[in-house]
């Protein structure tokens, strides 16, 4: 009985919405001509959006805000690559707004279950940093090209996406909210000082036996390794974010030999890990993520995410309309997209050391201090917080690294999927069960 | 099908014990009938939510793939991609190591305990009760009960500052956490209750006088345990066993964790296939994985015939 007149009711939802996608649609063509925003709103609060991404991005005080700010409802879904990408793919129906990091693009792309952006719905274009719309540093410097870079990933080459352009378009794969450059975390007092590290070879350095980790995702995990190898001077790789398979197989018998010569003492696989592994002193040098270095520092352990002279690694995220939004949801998909990016994300998630696509709005909502400290560099002015308030950084402290172009601009490859991937992971396998 | 057949025998002579020879082929026809319907929930059961999903993953497991789409095909490659790798042969024999060390010891502990809670605690209230406390630890979750040894192992950890503290180490012992080590102390931790139980069940019905008997007889006490408790416990060794080792060889996550990702097992290889979208080669792995399991399991039946002695 319930069940019935709940499926009546849910058909009636269904035809309102239809109604108000209709009325949408129109109203949508007058906004754009008339620069009239939201006109519409009224038929908006039925909406509902899910947002689906990793941990790091689907954050669910943001989704809370942009509700309150926007009138309809975002439903944040914080869950694994693997799973979003097998969702993604498999039931495309229950993502709306596919929050993806670049590598996702080599499968998603041409399968039909993300749609195009077209360039003239992103408001911010001009205000987002050259990264993304140039394929370019604020200087005009071109980015290293190993790994996926940014510019790659950004553009399908027409209307049907059905392959990256690799160019400037008019279609865009996803609107870019957040990037950061990624190094080595070390233990500065268990290591003989911050200024005691300065190349990735350290890494291998026969004085850490014992002492290091890397994380156990082939995909990044072999690019730290190859920045180890080059550094270290073994040889030099064509493309450390696309080897061939004689590459793989050179890099793969080092780590291996490493490996059973106790050089590694773990690998970690979660957050969470990487962050005991380093909190606890079992590993005083290993991969790690930015905001892995922030949880060690806030348990009042010295953990330095330290600048290294070959450069970073670096990533990008952006959100993605999945294929099946039209009428009404897309526009309010569109609305909710342009929203990321006006400024209240981007000064959540400075906080966690993430940069934003759209600098320029994330800077109305940071204090000056909290700028200077985050984006430029400078000596924490007063006691710096995390985004919910907590203490992360006393007065007078420095981000590591520097100011944003001073880290961004150094990266030497970007996170990828390589053409030989699956024989990567295959090789890789090996080498952790070895 | 001769486990149906003895069953429905059983029930046809337990439902008619009277009946005349002349009605006999007519009562087991009804009696198989009735076995019949009493076990069609269970296979129905089985064959969509076991049967069938098996099916699916036999069937993926002949496909081809590329980056994201697994492609209908019937090919082999799977397979011999999974029999020509050095890695299968290695992850197999690692996971087959644990099984043995593990069952091993959960073996010896779990006779033990389960011994002294049917033969040594006298009353039943207190054996109640110490069977109580052995499952405390399972009012936890596995995950918890496995990582809290992570503190407790590590470099830095309890056991090391305490191995320091008392001067008999002076260095912290490295081998303690990260290591084959670590994953035995974990499962065995995690597992041996699987051995008392069932040991326990089965002690537990022992006719006591048999064993004062044997005493009486002249039995020294280890000549009673080798020769009536451990063959009258045989059933509950055997399913103890078939829970320890299938626990085993099924794990990744203790594997992973405990050996902080040096020592990887047939599941957690499966697993990063997983990760990477390649259903294809999983799905052969795991199907390979059952049969292996599977006969392990065969093989232990074959040596106790766990119904006959479940029912006597």
């Amino acid at each position: 009985m319930t069940r019935k007149i709940s499926g009546n009711h849910r058909r009636l939802n269904r035809r309102t919405l239809l109604k108000g996608a209709a009325a949408g649609g129109t109203l949508a063509t007058t906004e754009v001509l008339l620069g009239f925003p939201t006109v519409w709103a009224q038929n908006t609060k039925d909406v509902t959006l899910v947002h689906a991404g990793g941990s790091y991005a689907a954050i669910k005080e943001i989704g809370d805000q942009a509700t309150k700010d926007l009138g309809f409802k975002i439903v944040m879904q914080a869950i694994t690559d693997d799973v979003q990408l097998n969702r993604s793919l498999t039931q495309p129906n229950t993502i709306d707004i596919n929050n993806i990091d670049s590598t996702k693009m080599p499968y998603l792309v041409g399968k039909g279950v993300l749609q195009p952006v077209p360039v003239a719905k992103y408001k911010y274009w001009d205000e987002t940093v050259p990264l993304f719309t140039k394929g370019t540093y604020p200087n005009g410097q071109p980015v290293s090209s190993q790994g996926l870079s940014p510019l790659e990933a950004m553009f399908y080459d027409g209307k049907d996406a059905k392959k990256l352009a690799g160019k400037p378009t008019e279609w865009l794969t996803m609107i870019p909210t957040i990037y950061n450059a990624d190094t080595l975390g070390i233990r500065p007092d268990l290591v003989g000082g911050r200024d005691k590290i300065t190349s990735w070879k350290d890494l291998l350095d026969p004085k850490f036996k014992g002492k290091t980790a890397l994380v156990d995702y082939a995909p990044v995990g072999v690019i730290d390794a190859a920045m180890a190898i080059e550094a270290r001077g073994d040889f030099k790789y064509g493309d450390k974010g696309n080897m061939t398979k004689e590459e793989i197989d050179k890099t793969i018998k080092i780590l291996i030999d490493l490996k059973k010569g106790g050089h590694f003492r773990s690998f970690w696989s979660t957050f969470d890990q990487s962050v005991n592994l380093m909190a606890s002193g079992e590993v005083v040098i290993q991969s790690m993520w930015s905001p892995a270095v922030t949880a060690v520092r806030s348990r009042g352990i010295d953990c330095y995410f330290v600048p290294l002279k070959e450069g970073y690694r670096g990533w990008t995220v952006g959100l993605a309309p999945m294929a099946h939004l039209s009428g009404l949801k897309l526009e309010c998909a569109y609305e909710y997209m342009n929203w990321f990016n006006s400024g209240w994300q981007g000064g959540f998630i400075a906080k966690q050391g993430y940069y934003s696509a759209v600098p320029s709005t994330a800077k109305k909502f940071l204090t000056a201090e909290e700028w200077d400290y985050w984006y430029d560099g400078k000596p924490a002015a007063v006691d710096i917080k995390d985004p919910y308030g907590a203490l992360m950084e006393k007065k007078g402290a420095t981000r590591d690294g520097g100011a944003i172009w001073d880290r961004m601009g150094h990266i030497a490859c970007w996170n990828t999927v390589m053409d030989e991937d699956r024989y990567l992971t295959r090789r890789w396998n090996e080498f952790v069960s070895s | 099908m001769t486990i149906l057949d003895s069953t429905a025998s059983g029930l046809a002579a337990a439902a008619e014990p009277a009946a005349a020879e002349a009605a006999d082929e007519h009562a087991i026809n009804t009696g198989e009938l009735a076995s019949w319907f009493q076990i069609t929930p269970l296979m129905i059961i089985l064959a969509l939510f076991f049967g069938l999903p098996m099916l699916v993953v036999l069937a993926v497991s002949f496909f081809d793939f590329d980056r994201s789409d697994i492609i209908p095909a019937f090919i082999f490659d799977n397979y011999t991609d999974l029999f020509r790798s050095e890695v299968t042969l290695r992850l197999y024999l690692s996971s087959l190591k644990f099984a043995a060390i593990v069952w091993a010891v959960t073996l010896i502990l779990g006779f033990n305990i389960a011994y002294f809670l049917v033969f040594h605690v006298r009353s039943l209230l207190w054996q109640i009760g110490l069977f109580l406390i052995c499952t405390v630890p399972f009012l936890t979750s596995n995950i918890i009960r496995m990582i809290s040894w992570i503190p407790f192992l590590g470099r830095n950890g309890i056991f090391n500052q305490a191995l320091e503290g008392a001067g008999i180490v002076n260095q912290p012992l490295e081998f303690l956490l990260f290591s084959d080590f670590a994953v035995v102390v974990a499962y065995v931790h995690l597992f041996t209750l699987f051995m008392v139980v069932p040991i326990f069940n089965s002690m537990a019905r022992i006719d006591k006088s048999l064993l004062e008997a044997a005493r009486d007889a002249g039995a020294g006490r280890f000549r009673v345990v080798a020769e009536i408790v451990l063959p009258l416990s045989k059933t509950g060794i055997a399913l103890g066993s078939i829970f320890v080792v299938t626990l085993v060889m099924g794990d990744s996550f203790v594997v992973r964790t405990m050996s902080g990702g040096q020592s990887a097992s047939v599941v957690s290889a499966l697993q990063n296939e997983v990760a990477a979208l390649q259903y294809p080669p999983a799905a052969a792995s795991a199907i390979i994985m059952v049969i292996i399991v599977t006969l392990m399991v065969a093989g232990i039946l074959r040596l106790v015939d766990v119904r006959k002695e479940l029912a006597g």
